[in-house]
């Protein structure tokens, strides 16, 4: 505890880290160095080692080789406990709080030394008195599972600073906050950093962020050091070559084509979450052909459960959907006979099934349909792999030959074979959520296309979407979702940022 | 005598029969919530409670003193427990089908180990009697309490209260509700497990002692009927929280009690009907209390088939 006792932020080296998983090195010679008191961006693709490299700073792998030095002093860093003690500490991109216990809770047990009977009357007003002195609040008897995402993050925050961090690490701590949220957030930790208390290494793929409040960036690419600098000087287009490297990247596609008919209509939907509260409140909205509706929010206000709802993997309460004027049940034959097709968030865990091949997945629509089966039972495996090979040349799956088993291949790649099986033949409503979430530039840029395409085609399509910036690429029409409902509406040319942000977080 | 309070027998014979059959319903459901919580499902329980009873009994037996047969009892469950903790620490290793395993393995060794002591008597654990003030026999039986019955009462509210305000209980709690948020804490979560396995095991053999050394106070080869088992499951209905362990244990012990009660006042018809009453029970809680559309509330986080 000697070095948390001392204050003021801290300066981290790190020179020549490698390490390797397997055939895969992740980390190959990688150095870098965050200045006492500044804000340090650290950029990269998905996969491209920024993890990697946080987390052995932290401890919790060790490096194949490489030196870490705090203040100058090389420290050996085995466990977290370690990297803790020396004033080091980590936000990270998934919560880590514990989601039925409070506030108060929380903190405490982030402490070093826990004692082994906790007098919960000191410990409130010794945090009071902590809350007070931080530039936010957090409610200390709520329970975390309660809070909205902004909370928690603010919560994760000063659960770092309570614990007296000199030097903290933030994994993507912007990626469910609203974009106001996201700069409320940074402009304190900022301050923070510039007033000498803190220093912060933040991992990031905005270039916004970037630009607005860091100092230095460091820019991995496949393991390797790509670039470093202060980041006003490189500019937004030079970060992102050394990131991206020789890679093309697609344009966006062109928007063609008017929209037509009502082809989706919600009315008055109704659902429940997973605990059996009301998380949709009587959502109604309507999606023409040739038409991008656009639902932006902030995540945990309904849009999952409203997804689920029009995929058929949850029961509505109450309203109904409408598909070409027929009342829509969600069922097989229903989709099939309106054409619809659906990219559900995490689609390995909710629109594929791992163990199975990729060939079998790509079926699951259409399997028991001729020509792949006879009297709907009898299955003919030789149609269903040639369809498979077409699709996986069409949408450039990488895979090892249909046979392999989907949960073998990368992230972007399920979500192309997925893609592959709801485009892959006529849709006429098209329901996607975070189609791009945790993708590669280049696989962004792809599934962006083919939404964008299949738009252009004339379908219906809902794009229910965490990522502002894609809404606004690809929508025609933009509504916010806030506490179940939908809040604000607007038309996607034209559209005022500012009331979008605003009415995301609910005001 | 027994007819001086006629029916009323009834609800006081069925308070006695809950507190007598609901102890070891309340020990291996208060060890299984510890386990639990930890994020681990022991379903070796059953065999943990069925160890538990031939131990006590055999210690009991041999040195005389039942509560040697309690320590025991509670000695052999902690070796179960730790047998289950550790061999669900290895890879891929599913804490339900270890559990299962166990169930079998403790089954069979109690068995066969249990073979020289199912005909001698053993000393039984004494039971405290409050009805001193009354001279009817059955209020008198309905208030002889057995003092393992008392330890369970006190340590429901106790290991409540461990579970809120104690370094132990909110990291056992952690570690249950979510290991990636104990790992960035630094907090150790097999040996969380291991040792809250072992505690619940512990807790499991001394129910099981109770079976063998007061109710019904003998050492046979079906003494348990599946009340390990029942237990688990009463832990789910508690919603994984000590006190309605307690209260549930009480209900499950009352329901036990029903048909002998009935057939102490002359009704016969149904007895069987009425000895179903606790395994109905059970049934009737599940159905009204799961639902496919939502998650349990209090359920810890880690708690899962898929492991």
């Amino acid at each position: 505890m000697s070095g948390a006792a001392a204050s003021g932020g801290l300066e981290l080296e790190v020179t020549g880290a490698s390490k390797r998983f397997g055939t895969n090195q992740a980390l190959d010679d990688v150095s870098i160095k965050v200045r006492k008191g500044s804000v340090h961006a650290l950029l990269g693709e998905n996969g491209a080692g920024k993890s990697t490299l946080v987390k052995c700073v932290m401890g919790f792998y060790q490096a194949d080789s490489g030196r870490v030095a705090i203040d100058g002093t090389e420290v050996e860093i085995v466990n977290p406990r370690d990297a803790h003690a020396l004033g080091l500490g980590m936000v990270y991109q998934h919560f880590t709080l514990v989601p039925n216990m409070t506030v108060a809770e929380n903190l405490v047990l982030a402490r070093a030394h826990l004692p082994a009977v906790v007098d919960w009357r000191k410990e409130t007003a010794e945090l009071g008195r902590f809350l007070e002195t931080m530039p936010f609040k957090v409610p200390l008897d709520a329970t975390v599972a309660h809070l909205a995402a902004g909370e928690k993050q603010k919560c994760e925050i000063l659960k770092q600073l309570y614990l007296r961090r000199r030097l903290l690490i933030l994994d993507e701590p912007t990626s469910v906050l609203t974009p106001g949220e996201a700069d409320e957030v940074l402009g304190m930790l900022r301050g923070l950093a510039q007033s000498g208390a803190l220093t912060i290494l933040m991992i990031t793929h905005k270039f916004r962020e970037v630009l607005a409040f860091t100092d230095e960036v460091t820019v991995l690419r496949r393991g390797k050091l790509a670039g470093s600098g202060e980041p006003r000087k490189l500019g937004a287009d030079a970060m992102a070559r050394m990131m991206i490297g020789s890679q093309t990247i697609p344009p966006p596609a062109a928007r063609s084509g008017k929209s037509g008919d009502i082809r989706l209509e919600i009315d008055g939907i109704e659902a429940l979450n997973d605990v059996g509260e009301p998380a949709v409140k009587g959502l109604t909205l309507t999606v023409r052909g040739g038409e991008i509706v656009g639902i932006a929010g902030v995540s945990g206000n309904g849009q999952r459960q409203l997804v689920e709802v029009l995929a058929g993997q949850r029961d509505h309460t109450a309203g109904q959907i409408v598909v070409h004027g027929d009342v829509f049940g969600a069922t097989r034959t229903e989709m099939r006979r309106h054409h619809m097709a659906a990219l559900p968030e995490e689609p390995l865990r909710s629109a594929a099934v791992g163990k199975m091949s990729v060939e079998d997945n790509m079926a699951l629509r259409v399997f028991d349909q001729p020509p792949f089966a006879s009297w709907g039972w009898w299955l003919h495996r030789a149609p269903v792999r040639r369809a498979a090979e077409k699709l996986i040349d069409r949408y450039r799956v990488r895979t090892n030959g249909p046979g392999a088993a989907i949960a073998t291949l990368s992230g972007g790649n399920v979500q192309r074979a997925v893609l592959a099986r709801e485009l892959g033949s006529d849709v006429d409503v098209l329901i996607a959520a975070n189609p791009c979430f945790g993708l590669d530039f280049a696989a962004v840029a792809d599934i962006r296309g083919q939404i964008m395409q299949t738009r252009n085609r004339g379908a219906a399509v809902l794009l229910v979407s965490e990522d502002l910036d894609e809404i606004l690429e690809l929508a025609d029409r933009i509504v916010v979702m806030s506490g179940g409902k939908i809040v604000y509406e607007t038309p996607a040319s034209g559209a005022d940022l500012t009331a979008i942000g605003k009415h995301m977080a609910g005001h | 005598m027994s007819e001086a309070i006629g029916w009323w027998g009834v609800p006081l014979a069925v308070f006695g029969g809950a507190v007598r059959v609901s102890t070891p319903f309340l020990f291996v459901s208060l060890g299984e919530c510890i386990t639990e919580r930890s994020g681990r499902i022991n379903l070796g329980l059953e065999g943990t409670l069925v160890m538990g009873a031939m131990s006590g009994y055999a210690v009991s037996y041999t040195t005389g003193s039942p509560w040697l047969g309690v320590i025991a009892a509670g000695a052999v469950g902690v070796l179960m427990g730790l047998a289950h903790g550790l061999i669900c620490s290895l890879d891929r290793v599913n804490d339900i089908a270890v559990g299962i395993a166990l169930m079998l393995f403790g089954i069979g060794l109690a068995f066969y180990l249990g073979k020289p002591f199912i005909q001698p008597a053993a000393p039984q654990l004494p039971s405290i009697d409050f009805g001193w003030w009354s001279d009817i026999p059955q209020v008198r039986a309905a208030l002889k309490i057995n003092a393992l019955f008392l330890v369970g009462v006190a340590l429901a509210p106790f290991l409540l209260w461990t579970f809120k305000n104690t370094r132990w209980g909110l990291i056992l709690r952690t570690v249950g509700e979510n290991a990636e948020a104990a790992r960035a804490l630094g907090y150790a979560i097999i040996p969380t497990r291991v040792i809250a396995t072992c505690v619940g095991g512990f807790l499991g053999g001394i129910g099981g002692s109770f079976l063998s050394l007061y109710y019904p106070g003998s050492w046979n080869e079906r003494l348990s009927s599946g009340q390990g088992i029942t237990a688990v499951a009463l832990v789910i209905f508690a919603r994984w929280n000590p006190m309605l362990c307690f209260y549930a244990s009480l209900l499950f012990g009352g329901a036990g009690a029903l048909g002998p009660s009935l057939q102490s006042v002359g009704v016969t018809q149904g007895y069987y009907l009425f000895n179903a009453a606790p395994y109905v029970l059970t049934l009737l809680i599940m159905i009204l209390t799961c639902s496919p559309k939502r998650t349990l509330i209090g359920a810890p986080g880690e708690l899962s088939i898929t492991r």
